[in-house]
């Protein structure tokens, strides 16, 4: 096998893995602080990536759409979570996905009204625009490496808020027993439109930043939404640890699987065959990691609550 | 909370309805609207799907986030049938509820390990892996779905080609099934199912095979789903991968909570309210998803117990 393939697409599932982590991240806080199922967490990245495409388009630079977009959907998060997700908690899951789905319904076409059916280019920065060369024959685009670090870096940065500031502490106790952290005089309501407002953000950073790799469009979010849920059901509902783990594992294996299960396949079954179960099983696999994750560890790989 | 065990149907209720159902036929030929007979049928056979879900979520609190898997797979039984000649009903829909069973049940066995919101998600899981199978699988259609050389033959006289004819017999098929579902869910099986709802160790402290009860049920549910997708793939005349997307398992259990979960009847009121907003909305405006998602998040925050406790409501109140 192809030692400069194997690496380009290990880099190509690692950046995957860490933009899935980003959007976890807030999806897992949210699931087991307040344990409340959002499914259009997936809206938010839409309405990041929308944000960040427009104002590239109107000011020309990528980072201060990268920012405007992380602060806009911020806000808009903290202003869906005060004005509606509040009144959602203290009710049955199925409430929350229905309500829920009727907010991606109306998200959906709310940026339909505003930036029209067609999908929009969203460029990355010029200066990383082309390949840079990490190994002798291994030329990787400069601006996927841009995306590994930036996930790096948010993953330090949440560890780092998650398990040495105060507000992390409060969001754990949060996570692990929120009566009780409640019964302690924690604030839980507000630590929770905090978390909320940086999942918002960090959905968006994660649109903004995919943005110029996959087309953005309407029902963007809803792909991307169920990779996240999977990522939190095997990392384990509520640990940001799982989500880093979980998010990691399927952006491998989904990247690999697509790139050598068909290589494989080819070598092992006739040709017609092998294109014909290719592209299946790859899709699949992902799904039968999860299933195979349930089966064995019905909590996930980490559960939050002990 | 006092639960009331025993689904009554209430006479006042279903009889008008059904006269309705009846005499609809009649009412569209003669506003020659002959398009209303069609979203009829659909109406109806997204009520049977919906009921059948309900079996799982209203009665034995399992939330599947997959039962699309099933109502797909009904409808490609069909068409693949049809494709190899196979084109009576009386072969093909048994069949198309067989195959989905034998999913549900495989389905079943190793989702009924988890339970809650693990549950909804495993379930989620093994459609979407339906999904892609039927998605690569190019000898039928692939992407672009199974076309259904013809129609389903019944024999008897009936040609399911006639709008009018089809509409029947979804009519009868629904009504039969959903009728049958009633009885179930008010036999001893299905007061057993909402034991293990409302307190499952206590059930099984019981002596109640609780597992066993559980994959019954989602079997039951799977089987009537894939008799409902074997409808709807004679009424579209094709099988599409879209119908297993896990979009149409979400607009199932949808329906079920628009209707309310808790009641028999609610789902098919779900079903009835989506499908007939979706139409009328469309005609009003192009932005008729906005509209809908606020008419559903009012329901949500003003209805929780869904659209079948406003009956309910005016019922104690008159």
């Amino acid at each position: 096998m192809d030692p400069i393939l194997v690496l380009e697409q290990s880099l190509n599932g690692l950046q995957f893995g860490l933009m899935l982590f980003l959007l976890a991240a807030g999806l897992t806080l949210v699931f087991g602080i307040m344990d409340m199922i959002n499914l259009a967490h997936g809206s938010l990245y839409m309405i990041g990536a929308y944000l960040a495409a427009a104002v590239a388009m109107a000011t020309g630079s990528f980072w201060l759409a990268v920012a405007v977009a992380m602060g806009g959907t911020a806000v808009i998060g903290v202003v869906l979570e005060v004005t509606l997700l509040r009144h959602l908690y203290q009710r049955d899951h199925l409430h929350q996905v229905l309500a829920t789905f009727a907010l991606i319904l109306m998200s959906n076409e709310a940026v339909r009204m505003i930036w029209g059916p067609t999908a929009l280019a969203l460029d990355p920065p010029p200066s990383l625009a082309g390949p840079v060369e990490l190994l002798p024959g291994l030329y990787y685009p400069a601006f996927r490496l841009v995306i590994i670090g930036v996930g790096l870096l948010v993953a330090v940065l949440l560890y780092f808020l998650v398990s040495h500031t105060r507000l992390g502490m409060l969001v754990r106790a949060g996570a692990s027993n929120r009566e009780m952290a409640r019964a302690m005089g924690v604030r839980v309501s507000l630590v929770f439109t905090i978390v909320f407002a940086i999942g918002a953000a960090l959905c968006a950073l994660a649109g903004a930043m995919l943005g110029p790799l996959f087309a953005v469009q309407v029902g963007m979010g809803e792909s991307i939404l169920i990779l996240a849920f999977v990522v939190i059901v095997i990392g384990g509902i509520g640990s940001i640890r799982g989500a880093l783990v979980g998010a990691l594992l399927v952006g491998m294996v989904d990247t690999v699987g697509r790139t050598f299960l068909p290589m494989w396949l080819r070598a092992v079954l006739p040709p017609t065959v092998a294109s014909n179960l290719g592209p299946a099983l790859a899709s699949v696999l992902i799904y039968v990691l999860m299933a195979g994750v349930l089966f064995w560890r019905p909590q996930g790989l980490f559960p939050a609550r002990g | 909370m006092a639960v009331a065990l025993h689904q009554r149907v209430r006479p006042a209720i279903v009889v008008p309805v059904l006269a309705v159902l009846c005499a609809l036929p009649l009412v569209t030929q003669w506003i020659d609207e002959p398009f209303y007979l069609v979203l009829a049928s659909r109406v109806l056979l997204f009520a049977l799907a919906a009921t059948s879900l309900n079996l799982l979520v209203g009665f034995g609190g399992m939330v599947s986030f997959g039962h699309a898997a099933f109502f797909g797979a009904g409808a490609y039984v069909v068409a693949i049938a049809a494709m190899e000649g196979v084109t009576s009903a009386w072969i093909a829909w048994p069949l198309a509820m067989g195959v989905s069973a034998l999913a549900a049940a495989v389905i079943g066995a190793i989702s009924l390990r988890t339970r809650g919101v693990y549950f909804i998600m495993i379930t989620l899981a093994f459609a979407q892996m339906m999904f892609y199978v039927f998605v690569s699988l190019k000898a039928y259609g692939g992407e672009d779905g199974l076309s259904l050389p013809r129609r389903s033959v019944i024999g008897l006289g009936l040609d399911l080609k006639s709008d009018t004819t089809f509409y029947y017999v979804v009519l009868a098929v629904c009504a039969v099934v959903i009728t049958l579902l009633w009885r179930l869910v008010n036999s001893r099986f299905g007061r057993a199912l909402q034991g293990v709802r409302e307190n499952e160790t206590r059930m099984e402290a019981v002596g109640f095979p609780v597992y066993r009860h559980k994959l019954v049920a989602f079997v039951i549910a799977g089987a009537v789903a894939g008799l409902a997708g074997a409808l709807a793939a004679n009424q579209n005349d094709m099988a599409s991968p879209s119908m297993l997307h896990w979009n149409q398992s979400g607009m199932l259990l949808v329906m079920v909570i628009l209707g309310g979960t808790g009641t028999f009847l609610g789902p098919a009121l779900g079903a009835t309210v989506m499908l007939l907003l979706e139409e009328t909305l469309a005609e009003f405006t192009l932005h008729w998803q906005f509209v809908m998602g606020g008419i559903l998040l009012a329901v949500v925050l003003l209805l929780p117990g869904g659209l079948a406790t406003l009956l309910q409501r005016r019922r104690t109140d008159g």
